[in-house]
């Protein structure tokens, strides 16, 4: 490894929530009176201490998957190495820029797939010339058709989201960070989505994968990082074994591997079924 | 298995802080420290605010989107009404017939002023566009939270972009205004070209006003509750529905002077000096001081039935702040917002996605 140009540094990072107005008195203004004329902080800030004292390494070409339950922390992982949400202690370092793919927040559903298409990739960072070369090329791929001068709003789910995700996927990034069922959309369309994952993935430096899919993490990365309440289980390049124990931990049925290449035998189980199982 | 050790029954994991790491999680970690390792290989901070000059770099970078996003949210604005973007003309119209109604109908007051009409019309307009761009930026940041949280950029294009779309509102009311003014008689002169750069001081004003506020508002959430009072006693001191300068204070000049130089009230008075000549020409101190001809304006100024050549003589008495000083002022008010809004702003930057 001593080789391997480190591409992300996480030095002990500690992320805390902090979430007013979560109850603790009653919210009436007459015990908010109280709590003021007693001088006492406001109880109803509670903190969410949702990464607890995590470091690892990622190097130049790994792709890594994040796993865990629900909660665990893995989403917010991903928005502390983007450099979105700032550590309460320790660090983050990066080569450049790493950015989570999606642009859902800064699409407006009530504006036409046209606009937003262009919004979108501005917000990404892009110039007005480059916004307008990749507009064809992202409508196309979207296969989104005429609809694309009628507003968001207008458009089925499933239209929907193949042009969030064709917008999302026109950049390519040097840290790139997946979170969860992007490959969304008719069987058709996640064939489509999940080649164009692949290559992005080819032309990032490092690639996290946060998803519940444990099949996608088996096959598309070399190392895997198991969280659990924001710390680190486990971690390491031996996948499937990281894999099989955490369904064994949450309860799933074992899958059935192939004593020699280790690849899944029978029908397919993913955790999603198997947690609504357990 | 060797985990059976470390897990306990399936279906549920051990709980609590004492939540066991495996050796593994630190197996392949460099044996110097983390920080070190990461600045020897060129690695930088992820969450680091960057220099000034560079955020000035990213924002300027980033021109494009501050403009499609503000013209993005103006549109959607109106999607919902069926007159749609015509709203954008009818909300000024609406507001000007509400003072057309009441004190062009209804009331005859003239508060000393020639063609108050107009005069109370541009006030309102004028300082409508601080008031909402002051209203919008406060909650810039707890409302686009979500997109703090999904994409890098510099944070400060969003109180910039919600200070365009104010901008954008407002050069519409500035068509509906110039129409009203003629309306009311005043004649087009080169003057009205002064209402641009007038207009540009005022949303430099807004953007450090903006900037400074979108920080408050996103770390002091009571803020926004209280904002609302401030901006009605700004109002009220501005000079929008009457002339400060025809105050009759007259122990305590100086206090007519604060009022008169307070930015709201600057801006106010040159654009209604730009758009209304009988503005212009009544500004005490726009002529030499005769005591006789304000001593006129003084006495029969305030009564309904004042013919307008007597409202103009308050052209003849005393000025309190100098009205040929304004356009001094008005500058050193905008980039004093700009510089302290920025900086204010900048330093948080790190910050906003904590919410």
């Amino acid at each position: 490894m001593a080789e391997a140009e480190p591409m992300v540094v996480v030095d002990e990072l500690h992320i805390v929530y902090r979430v007013y107005g979560a109850g603790g008195d009653r919210g009436t203004a007459a015990t908010a009176l109280l709590r003021i004329l007693g001088r006492k902080t406001r109880g109803s800030i509670r903190e969410v201490h949702a990464i607890r004292g995590v470091s690892f390494v990622a190097y130049r070409g790994d792709a890594v998957g994040v796993i865990g339950r629900n909660g665990s922390g893995k989403s917010t992982l991903l928005r502390a190495i983007a450099g979105l949400l700032p550590a309460e202690q320790g660090n983050v370092y990066t080569t450049g820029e790493a950015s989570l793919l999606g642009v859902n927040a800064a699409l407006l559903d009530d504006l036409t797939g046209e606009r937003n298409v262009i919004l979108g990739c501005l917000a990404m960072g892009m110039t007005k010339q480059e916004a307008k070369a990749k507009y064809q090329e992202i409508v196309d791929f979207s296969g989104v058709g005429e609809f694309i001068d009628l507003p968001m709003k207008t458009y089925s789910s499933g239209m929907g989201s193949r042009l969030r995700f064709a917008i999302a996927a026109s950049k390519n990034h040097e840290v790139l960070l997946v979170d969860e069922a992007l490959a969304t959309g008719d069987a058709e369309f996640r064939v489509k989505s999940q080649a164009r994952i692949e290559e992005l993935r080819k032309e990032a430096g490092t690639v996290f994968l946060v998803a519940h899919n444990l099949e996608e993490i088996e096959q598309t990365c070399n190392r895997v990082i198991w969280l659990e309440r924001g710390k680190i289980i486990t971690q390491g390049e031996d996948v499937i074994g990281i894999i099989d124990r955490y369904i064994d931990a949450s309860g799933g049925k074992p899958v059935e591997r192939d004593p020699v290449t280790r690849g899944r035998i029978g029908p397919r189980v993913h955790a999603r079924t198997v947690l609504a199982r357990g | 298995m060797s985990n059976d050790r470390r897990l306990s029954a399936p279906g549920r994991l051990v709980a609590g802080d004492d939540l066991p790491t495996s050796a593994v999680a630190t197996a392949d970690l460099p044996d110097e420290p983390l920080a070190e390792f990461a600045v020897a290989h060129g690695l930088r901070p992820s969450a680091e605010r960057p220099p000034i000059r560079n955020y000035l770099r990213q924002l300027w970078r980033r021109r494009s989107f501050i403009l499609a996003f503000a013209t993005a949210r103006n549109i959607s604005m109106y999607t919902e009404a069926r007159l749609g973007q015509l709203w954008q003309v009818l909300t000024p119209l609406l507001n000007a017939g509400v003072y057309f109604l009441v004190f062009g109908l209804l009331l005859h007051v003239n508060r000393g002023v020639p063609n108050y009409l107009a005069f109370l019309v541009t006030g309102v307009f004028v300082f409508n566009f601080t008031q909402r761009a002051f209203i919008s930026t406060s909650t810039v940041i707890t409302n686009s939270l979500p997109l703090i949280r999904a994409l890098q950029f510099p944070r400060a294009a969003l109180p910039l972009a919600y200070v365009v779309i104010e901008l954008q509102q407002m050069l519409l009311s500035m068509v509906v205004l110039a129409i009203i003014v003629v309306a009311t008689g005043e004649p087009v002169t080169w003057y009205w070209l002064l209402a641009i750069p007038a207009l540009l001081l005022q949303t430099v004003f807004n953007i450090g006003v903006g900037l400074f506020v979108a920080r408050l508002g996103s770390q002091v959430n009571d803020f926004s509750q209280l904002l609302p009072f401030l901006l009605r006693t700004w109002l009220y001191v501005s000079g929008v529905l009457f002339n400060i300068a025809t105050l009759s204070i007259k122990t305590h000049r100086w206090i007519v002077v604060v009022l008169q130089l307070n930015p709201a009230a600057l801006f106010i008075t040159l654009i209604r000096n730009a758009l209304l000549e009988t503005q212009r020409q009544s500004t005490p101190g726009s002529q030499p001081y005769d005591a006789q001809l304000c001593h006129v304006w003084a006495t029969v100024g305030h009564s309904a039935h004042a013919t307008k050549q007597s409202l103009l003589d308050s052209a003849y008495c005393h000025y309190y702040a100098d009205p040929h000083h304004f356009w001094y002022y008005a500058i050193g008010w905008s980039a004093f917002a700009l510089v302290l809004g920025f900086f204010f702003f900048w330093r948080a930057e790190a910050k906003y996605g904590r919410g």
